[in-house]
């Protein structure tokens, strides 16, 4: 797999974490993703989201990219 | 290691000694008020409707029989358990004649004596008079008969009209591999068919003709066992009296000479066993009657399937070699586990702590699993530690935790006996889990409901005397939206046990699904269309689940490998809060689990994010009380999951893997993105009885134990913990525990246990929900289902009986998200993946027993019509292509399956059906997406380019250094 790939791979999960909130009110559910990042991701899935981040975030839902915002920035745990 | 002697007691609930459980009373235990009679002088009280047969065995008065055994209804036909009665003339035979209040029955007396012995002298009339030389000389209930009515003389000779002399026996039918069926011996008891019909519920054995001609048939289509509906389960030869039906293996050794209570080490539903042994082997496993979860049946894989233990292919010898290209070279212990350490500690060194991990297996035992995640947090420094069941259960821990606030099923098996509707949705249990399989449908024979949720037409649909009211066969990957649909109609239609929820459930979050459900898009008419199930039959059977008394939901890998499995698991779980159904009996919410042992493997710590019992790394006092116990520092993140694990080592960044007694190369998804991560990696440890897919990639082999040979415990689908006894030495001399042990001392992390039971009393010292179990109470009173400790101290059959566990029950919104894996032009049909009865998930303990002729090869069902339009006949070769990868099987047009799906198992490793399998998974857990692959299905006359090159490489990747090979 590229390191593009598994980017992509990231973006999918991302993405989907943040399907499964959506239906709750924003704030709660960005919190929530938030979580579930800090959660379940190990530190190199979440460095590599970061730079994915710094690089424009591309192809991640709004919602998905707030709730990670808020996860890895501006205090990234690794 | 200690050989257990003597048969541990396990007889909590029974207070009775071991004998005394194992006394064959005659007839079925019955429930209802007490009935006081006396017999031979002896009061006893019963409850009404127990049989005099009964009642006299319980006041140690046996009475002699023949065709009678408290697993199944009596039948009256031998008429050798005659008693009299006072006031009552003649004499009524006892086992079908309950007891009354006030009764005097005589057991013995001149008179009973002298008609018991007419009626065997007629039974010995026409049997043959081999004992000596008979397979079950000595275990057999007509010659023990014979004797307790004492026979001594057979006045109307020998030769007359029998079944057994030269012109009249029939040939023995020996098609089964493990047992054969000698009519000439028979006694027309029909213990077996009943057996066959009220214990697994098959009805595979009729009893055919009449009066002296009347004998014992499997079926009336075919002319053998092997090619009727029999399942090879076993029951009818257990069954038996005679030496009629009997295990191929007591014909050809004998009648054993000392037996162990273990536990199978095959399916979730963990059946415990006697094995039957001379010195070291096994001649017969018995499935025990005071197995909690079994009660005395078992399935062919527990009963016969052990043969893989003692297999050829086993490696007993340790291997290393510097390439996988390499063939292996075998070295002793020492050396390979000083390899291992050292090559560990030089990625560690060299790439940083996070470099490298392991793999739990769910086959093996608690305490195993327990000291390999332990390595890997103490020794490895980090918490890259994962599990199979990432690929298969994940998505049930993940639900049940958030929702109810653990990650268990919430009922006993024996709860099934009280439900009036069962939901069964994505299982086949008559295959997957057939003991409880056979349990659901003795209920279902009572009268239960039934809904079956599956997109193919699974056997419990239509099964003899067991039809479903709804089979709801909706398309691969729509079960969210089929619950939601299902809660619609509950929501709307005013179905809510709204005192249930307003106790037990956090109102906001109820209050939100609520709303959420009822909207209109959540209908049934509106969700019809992408169910593919009509919106009439969708209301049908919501108001069933929810009106029609006690509704359970049992539920199988169809619902939790899916991209929404741990929604889907959510949305249960709404639905059973809902609706009041759960914490009591007949109830709940019940995952049934693959593998033996992956409830064990997942409360032992075995995900990257948890320590045992549940509890995320990142809980600082949690942690804190690990790192007093283990004297180190432990790391607060978590690690890697096997997905995870794979992408790591694609981009270098994880180099060193661990696996216990797993095979990831053939069970995991997309196989070809699986290998070349496993070839990406400076260093796999392989640890399994045999080499298998997995090793191919190894750097270090160390062989494994059969769990014959293991000491520990499994804790199977409904929590409850039970005992693996070792019947033999291990066979390659090292337990796996052990072996994990001196990896990590030689790594610089000493761990030093006596034995196994050490293990698992700090197991219990570092876990709340084990706190009170120990090996020593496990076999003083038997099997426990956890949580075990001060607030339960003998163990929780039914969860949240109070009330949640998280407290208040949480309803979660669960928006129906389709998968991105779409049917489209290039790839018009939907796969999906499941097991058979005879096989066992990777098929590497069951391909290598006699189990392969049933299922020889793999192959790919596909409905008629789809079929035909591509041109495929039944048994012909198809070539099955996805966006990843191709494979080839030979075809079974079947109705079961709808249109637009067509299904296969996975059990053979050729069959290649993962590497057409895509790495979408669940969104929560990664579990893996297995249920529903977009392909197209072509005819073909050639394997796969995979399964060419499979057949090319894997002999040379198994070479072994012959020079110095021990044999
Ligand atoms: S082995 Fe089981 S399925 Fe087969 S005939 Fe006997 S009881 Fe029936
Ligand atoms: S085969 Fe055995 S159990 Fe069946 S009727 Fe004959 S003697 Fe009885
Ligand atoms: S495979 Fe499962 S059902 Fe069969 S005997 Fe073993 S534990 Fe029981
Ligand atoms: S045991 Fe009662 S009639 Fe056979």
């Amino acid at each position: 797999m590229s390191d593009n790939e598994a980017e992509n791979e990231l973006v999918r999960m991302a993405n989907e974490i943040a399907a499964f909130f959506k239906p709750y009110p924003h704030d709660e559910a960005v919190a929530d993703i938030s979580q579930h990042i800090l959660d379940f991701w190990d530190p190199r899935m979440r460095r590599a989201m970061i730079a994915h981040l710094e690089a424009g975030g591309e192809g991640l839902q709004p919602l998905a990219l707030e709730g990670l915002e808020a996860a890895l920035r501006p205090a990234p745990a690794a | 290691m200690t050989i257990h002697q003597e048969i541990p007691l396990g007889l909590r609930n029974l207070k009775l000694t071991p004998l005394e459980a194992e006394i064959d009373r005659g007839t079925p235990e019955r429930e209802g008020p007490p009935v006081t009679l006396m017999i031979d002088g002896v009061t006893i009280t019963v409850p009404e409707g127990t049989s005099i047969m009964r009642a006299a065995s319980l006041a140690d008065r046996q009475i002699p029989k023949l065709c009678a055994s408290d697993n199944v209804e009596a039948w009256g036909s031998c008429r050798l358990c005659l008693v009299e009665i006072e006031g009552v003339k003649g004499t009524p035979s006892s086992c079908t004649t309950p007891v009354r209040e006030g009764m005097r029955v005589t057991t013995q007396n001149a008179r009973l004596e002298r008609l018991r012995k007419g009626v065997m002298e007629l039974y010995i009339s026409d049997h043959p008079l081999d004992c000596l030389t008979c397979p079950t000389n000595g275990d057999c209930e007509l010659q023990d008969m014979a004797g307790v009515v004492g026979l001594r003389e057979v006045r109307y000779g020998m030769d007359g009209d029998n079944h057994f002399d030269a012109a009249h026996k029939v040939p023995i039918d020996v098609s089964n591999p493990y047992f054969q069926y000698d009519a000439s011996k028979c006694i027309v008891c029909s213990l077996c068919v009943r057996a066959c019909e009220e214990v697994q519920g098959t009805f595979a054995l009729t009893i055919e003709g009449r009066g002296f001609e009347s004998r014992v048939s499997p079926g009336i289509l075919s002319d053998d066992f092997f090619s009727s509906d029999c399942v090879s389960c076993g029951a009818c030869v257990q069954a038996c009296p005679t030496a009629t039906l009997v295990e191929k293996s007591i014909v050809e050794h004998g009648t054993p000479r000392r037996e162990v209570i273990t536990t199978c080490a095959y399916c979730g539903v963990g059946c415990a066993f006697k094995a039957e042994m001379q010195g070291e082997e096994i001649v017969r496993m018995t499935p025990w009657k005071n197995g909690g979860a079994n009660e005395g049946h078992s399935c062919v894989k527990g009963r016969f399937a052990f043969g893989y233990a003692t297999h050829k292919d086993r490696v007993l010898t340790p291997m290393v070699r510097e390439k996988i290209t390499d063939p292996w070279r075998p070295v002793d212990w020492e050396e390979a586990i000083g390899f291992a350490a050292r090559r560990l500690l030089e990625i560690r060194d060299e790439h940083g702590a996070g470099a490298i991990g392991g793999i739990t297996s769910s086959r093996c035992t608690n305490e195993e699993v327990y000291v390999v995640q332990k390595m890997i947090r103490a020794a490895f420094g980090n918490n890259n530690v994962d599990t199979c069941a990432r690929v298969c259960h994940s998505p049930t821990g993940y639900g049940l935790k958030t929702t109810l606030g653990t990650s268990a099923g919430t009922q006993d098996f024996k709860s099934v006996d009280k439900s009036d509707v069962i939901l069964v949705i994505g299982a086949n249990p008559t295959d997957a889990h057939p003991v409880f399989g056979s349990r659901m449908k003795k209920r279902l024979r009572q009268g239960a409901k039934l809904i079956v949720a599956d997109p193919r037409r699974i056997d419990l649909v239509r099964s003899p005397h067991v039809r479903a009211e709804h089979h709801l066969q909706l398309r691969p990957g729509t079960n969210v939206a089929l619950m939601n649909a299902l809660a619609h109609v509950i929501v709307t239609e005013g179905l809510v046990n709204e005192a249930f929820v307003a106790e037990r459930c956090d109102m906001t979050e109820f209050e939100r699904w609520r709303g959420f459900v009822a909207e209109e898009r959540n209908s049934p008419e509106a969700l019809s269309e992408i169910l593919g199930v009509p919106a009439d039959e969708l209301r049908a059977a919501a108001r069933l689940y929810a009106t029609g008394g006690n509704a359970a939901i049992y539920y199988g890998l169809g619902v939790t490998e899916h991209s929404q499995g741990s929604t889907m698991v959510m949305a249960m779980a709404n639905l059973a809060m809902a609706t009041g159904n759960i914490g009591h009996d007949g109830v709940g919410i019940n995952p049934l689990r693959g593998q033996n042992n992956v409830q064990g493997s997942c409360d032992m710590g075995s995900f990257p994010h948890e320590f045992t019992g549940y509890r995320h790394v990142s809980d600082k006092e949690v942690r804190s009380t690990f790192e007093a116990d283990w004297g180190v520092t432990l790391d607060a993140e978590p690690g890697l999951r096997i997905p995870n694990m794979f992408a790591s080592a694609l981009d270098g960044s994880f180099r060193g893997l661990y696996v216990q007694g797993e095979d990831i190369a053939q069970s995991d998804p997309n196989t070809r993105h699986v290998t070349a991560a496993l070839k990406a990696l400076d260093l796999l440890i392989v640890q399994d009885l045999f080499l298998n897919e997995t090793a191919l990639y190894a750097h270090v082999f160390l062989p494994g134990t059969s769990f014959l040979e293991k000491d520990g415990t499994f804790t199977n689908a409904e929590r409850r913990i039970n005992r693996v006894r070792p019947v033999m030495r291990e066979q390659q001399g090292m337990s796996e525990w052990e072996t994990v042990c001196r990896i990590s001392e030689a790594m610089g992390y000493p761990m030093t246990y006596e034995n196994e039971a050490e293990i698992m009393d700090e197991i219990a010292r570092l876990t709340p929900t084990f706190a009170l179990v120990s090996h020593a109470r496990l076999d003083a009173e038997g099997s426990m289902q956890w949580p075990v400790n001060e607030a339960h101290p003998d163990g929780s059959p039914i969860m949240h009986v109070d009330g949640f566990v998280r407290g208040k029950g949480r309803f979660m919104v669960t928006e129906y998200v389709p998968t991105e894996e779409r049917a489209n032009r290039r790839f018009p049909l939907i796969l999906t993946t499941g097991r058979i009865l005879s096989q066992y998930n990777v098929g590497a303990q069951t391909r290598r027993t006699e189990n392969s002729l049933w299922h020889p090869e793999d192959s790919l069902e596909i409905h008629p019509f789809d079929a035909e339009e591509r041109g495929v006949a039944d048994g012909d070769l198809v070539a099955i292509t996805s966006r990843v990868g191709q494979t080839t099987l030979r075809a079974m047009v079947s109705e079961r399956m709808p249109q637009g799906v067509v299904y296969t198992t996975f059990h053979h490793p050729f069959s290649g059906a993962n590497v057409i399998t895509t790495d979408y998974s669940d969104w929560a857990t990664n579990c893996p997406e297995f249920k529903v692959t977009a392909v197209q299905v072509m005819p073909t006359n050639r394997p796969s380019a995979w399964q060419e090159e499979y057949t090319q490489t894997a002999p040379g990747s198994r070479r072994i250094h012959t020079a110095t090979a021990a044999e």
